[in-house]
């Protein structure tokens, strides 16, 4: 007997573009917790790289403002994020792994048919991995890429309303930039970590379980 | 006989377990289907005809006994192997269509030549081409919620053919349609054969099926009843009738 040849990485992509393009709405639905979280992580750094930009420039100004909003500067040079902060994006993003894993179960159990019968045509178990794993990373980047603005306009829009407009002139533009690609990362890694357990668990079924689940 | 065996099992039982319990749905199937004819696997519905479907396809393992595809074991074929079986040797049709919903019409019946490796624009080529033989080809941009019943299985005997396989495995085919399209499937199926030389196997209680049906396999109960090749077949309906 012959093998089957592996199925072209661009191929794969494509495939896996295709389904989330005409799925949109659960889409949306598996990757609305990644936005929030990701928004959140994001917020929290954005508001603190401009206090430490303010805190930084040294200007009286600048100071005042930042003690008026609550900040301790007494012997520091950079306001990084307190434990509370620490707590609560570690229990967000915990949570929105968990939401991430429950959309995907639900997901892939709608899509066992469809499994099923793609492992009949010869999807090897890989390829059907293969392509949650794409969907899930071009979700990831897209829910990242939207958390990321929501964040970082929440961020200025709070910190300007604590700090005033003297938040708004010189923006640390390059700390905002490496938030923002940090945020994006871990989005996107935390949407592959989500969909782990599921993607092994449909590359793994008999194409004939897949089938006979009523539908 | 020197004909060419393309399905061979050799007592093939299947059991389920269901709690405690065992359920022995195939009883031992010894059957050889030669290369080229339309068989049609006749029974009662819980008879075994789908579990038999799918051993023959290799979609699922026998408790005990073998499955030979072209005298080879399909139970020592190694993943890829398999693969490349339902990929280029087999092609499936089913009760329930089947076809990938976020996928078109064109999508669908290309997505197996992708599998097998074949490039984009000879599987948009040839995809056309069937689509045209099962005359859908003006609904190629179609999804299949777009599309019948019955051109929705038109479109999966389009995709079935997609890798010229060499035997078509068709469960109930006209199971969800109404008496026409039935038919209209039928007929298709037995052009694939005459025409192409494709092996079609096809589980059913359809009666429509027995007009076009090379030999008749009649299973009850999980054994093979009785087989009955075309002539001695309409002996015995002309009795019935
Ligand atoms: N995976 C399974 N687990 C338990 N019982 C099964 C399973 N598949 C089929 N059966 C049982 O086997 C019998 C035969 O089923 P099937 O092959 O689908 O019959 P047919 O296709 O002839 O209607 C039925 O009683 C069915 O309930
Ligand atoms: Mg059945």
């Amino acid at each position: 007997m012959e093998r089957l040849a592996a199925l072209p990485f661009a191929k794969s992509v494509e495939i896996a573009y295709k389904s989330i393009r005409v799925r949109f709405f659960r889409s949306l639905v598996t990757t609305a917790s990644l936005v929030l979280a990701v928004a959140f992580l994001c917020y929290v750094q954005v508001v603190n790289h401009i206090a430490t930009g303010l805190l930084q420039s040294g200007d009286p100004v600048a100071l005042r403002a930042l003690v008026r909003a609550g900040y301790d500067i007494n012997g520091i040079t950079a306001i990084g994020e307190s434990a509370q902060q620490q707590w609560l994006v570690s229990l967000s993003l915990l949570v929105c792994v968990v939401g991430i894993i429950n959309a995907q179960l639900m997901a892939v159990s709608e899509r066992f048919r469809e499994i099923g019968t793609m492992k009949c045509l010869g999807a090897l178990d890989r390829v059907i991995m293969l392509l949650f794993l794409l969907e899930a990373g071009m979700q990831g980047f897209a829910g990242s890429l939207l958390g990321v603005l929501v964040g970082l306009l929440a961020g200025v829009a709070s910190a300007a309303i604590s700090l005033g407009t003297i938040a708004l002139s010189g923006l640390p533009l390059a700390a905002l930039a490496m938030t923002a690609l940090q945020s994006i990362l871990v989005g996107c890694l935390l949407s592959l970590i989500g969909v782990l357990y599921p993607a092994i668990a449909a590359a793994r079924m008999e194409p004939v379980e897949a089938m006979r689940v009523e539908q | 006989m020197n004909e060419h065996i393309i399905v061979r099992t050799t007592n093939v039982t299947k059991s389920f377990q269901l709690g405690r319990h065992e359920l022995q749905v195939l009883k031992g199937i010894s059957l050889k289907i030669a290369a080229g004819r339309y068989i049609s696997i006749m029974g009662p519905s819980g008879s075994g005809k789908s579990t038999l479907f799918n051993m023959i396809g290799g979609l699922d393992k026998p408790t005990s006994g073998k499955v030979f595809i072209d005298e080879v074991d399909i139970a020592q074929l190694d993943a890829y192997e398999l693969a490349w079986l339902r990929c280029r040797k087999i092609g499936y049709i089913f009760q329930t269509f089947n076809l990938i919903p976020v996928m078109t019409a064109l999508e669908n019946v290309t997505l197996p030549m992708i599998f097998a490796g074949t490039g984009n624009d000879e599987a948009m080529e040839r995809g056309m081409e069937l689509l045209r033989l099962v005359g859908l080809d003006q609904r190629h941009s179609h999804r299949p919620s777009e599309l019948s019943g019955g051109q929705q299985q038109r479109v999966a005997v389009a995709r079935a053919l997609a890798n010229n396989p060499a035997i078509i495995l068709a469960d109930e085919p006209t199971g969800n349609l109404d008496l026409k399209t039935g038919e209209e499937i039928i007929g298709l199926l037995k052009q694939m054969s005459s025409e192409r030389g494709v092996t079609i196997i096809s589980a059913t209680h359809d009666f429509k099926m027995l007009n076009v049906s090379d030999e008749v396999i009649w299973i009850r109960d999980g054994r093979i009843d009785k087989i009955e090749q075309r002539d001695e077949l309409n002996i015995s309906m002309g009795t019935i009738e």
